[in-house]
């Protein structure tokens, strides 16, 4: 969305008086400013170890490395510096998980997934439990070739864990954490439905 | 691995490459190919159709158009732009790509696109998932209530639709509220303690934009037009994407 706005705005000439802006930045800015109190300690004794992948609309197409660090400072806040391992290349240089250009609605499932290896290798070199998505199309790729390629790690939204980091994350909003972190800080658990 | 000689046919009135290269700036730098292959060797949709972006750029440069046309291939380039982040010349093979989907027939297209961008079309909302605003807003309030009541730390979380003077008009991928609802509040958690003051709108709310993908410039237009509309009639002073 951020880039099909962007370049829509400009492409047909679209008159308008607000910026484009993208959340991570968003994060990263009230983070440092304190306005959310995101820590890590959860995660000091556990260790479980996460990746980022860099969604191309917003890195490489529209804001660059300097999004990238933002949202890398982000997960590092969250996660644990130690517990962080960046995929290799990254940032603006990373490749494209296969679920974005509307491939993952172009009925070329095969071709998709044949796409996806890349990104698949990528994470498992890490070594990483989870990988970072903060895109739908890619949450939605990835996890599908976490379960195909049988690599088995788990794929979350970066809004999952920073409020997991927080403290405030209830029982109903762990859809895509697995096992080790279903029970972890869970807020208000009487509410399970 | 014998395969028949492909000839060129000699000079062609007019080629593909020189309409798309009228359409963008610079001409996109089509004709600076210098053959090096960066783009094709760190292209995850090389190899797939036979296919990958240097000899997708040197087929169109040599006039191949029918059998560019005639690929599937540029369905599977998702345009991610790495090709052109690594082109010494900065060839823009993605735009290519682009015009190229936008010359199929629009019916011809992949069905799947097709469909999620007719859907955005069906309403305001301009939601892959054809969402009607009433039912976002209904949804939006209705788990926003659930929220507020069962995480009392959360009373005062609002989730507002159209508040007039808002500084962020945040959009919504359509998944969220049609089919996992409850991942719509992790998001509202994190802006209420930020002390953001922030608004969906009830048009133009929809987080996705199939028809970019679909190559109908039209309908692309009007779902951002949509949204754009809808920010400024508010007086957000950011369009803010989660994605």
């Amino acid at each position: 969305m951020t880039f099909s706005v962007l370049a829509g705005l400009k492409k047909f000439n679209i008159e308008h008086n607000f910026e484009v802006k993208n959340i991570y930045e968003y994060y990263a800015k009230w983070i440092r400013e304190g306005k959310l109190k995101v820590n890590s300690d959860w995660n000091k004794d556990l260790k479980i170890k996460f990746t980022v992948q860099d969604p191309c609309q917003i890195v490489r197409k529209s804001y660059g490395d300097p999004i990238a660090e933002d949202l890398r400072f982000v997960v590092k806040s969250i996660v644990g510096e130690e517990n962080f391992i960046d995929m290799t290349p990254n940032r603006s240089n990373n490749y494209c998980c296969g679920g974005g250009g509307g491939f993952l609605q172009a009925g070329l499932k095969e071709q998709r997934l044949e796409f996806g290896k890349l990104k698949d290798d990528q994470i498992r070199q890490t070594g990483a439990d989870y990988c970072i998505a903060g895109c739908h199309n890619c949450h939605a790729q990835i996890h599908e070739l976490s379960d195909y390629y049988e690599g088995h790690y788990g794929v979350i939204h970066l809004w999952t864990l920073i409020c997991l980091s927080l403290g405030i994350l209830g029982p109903n909003e762990r859809a895509y954490l697995r096992d080790d972190l279903k029970d972890v800080l869970v807020f208000h658990p009487e509410s399970e439905m | 691995m014998a395969q028949e000689v492909i000839t060129l046919g000699g000079k062609k009135k007019s080629m593909l490459i020189d309409t798309v290269k009228e359409l963008l700036p610079d001409g996109g730098n089509l004709n600076l190919c210098l053959t090096c292959g960066a783009c094709s060797s760190g292209c995850p949709a090389t190899g797939l159709e036979d296919m990958d972006p240097r000899k997708f750029l040197r087929m169109a440069a040599l006039g191949l158009d029918d059998e560019i046309l005639k690929s599937d291939w540029p369905w599977m380039c998702t345009m991610c732009q790495r090709c052109i982040y690594v082109c010494p010349m900065k060839i823009d093979i993605p735009q290519l790509v682009y015009n190229v989907r936008s010359m199929r027939p629009r019916e011809e297209r992949p069905k799947g696109i097709l469909a999620s961008c007719d859907m955005a079309l069906r309403n305001e909302s301009c939601s892959a998932m054809g969402t009607s605003p009433e039912d976002f807003v209904f949804v939006v309030e209705d788990v926003l209530e659930e929220y507020q009541e069962a995480q009392p730390e959360f009373k005062d979380m609002q989730a507002p639709i159209d508040k007039q003077g808002a500084e962020f008009f945040l959009n919504q991928n359509s998944r969220e509220p049609v089919t996992e609802p409850d991942e719509m509040v992790p998001l509202w958690k994190i802006l209420h303690l930020a002390g953001a003051d922030w608004t969906y709108g009830s048009k133009g709310w929809g987080g996705e934009n199939y028809c970019m993908f679909l190559a109908d410039n039209e309908a692309w237009k009007h779902t951002t037009g949509i949204a754009a509309k809808q920010a400024d009639e508010l007086g957000c002073k950011v369009f803010l994407n989660t994605e």
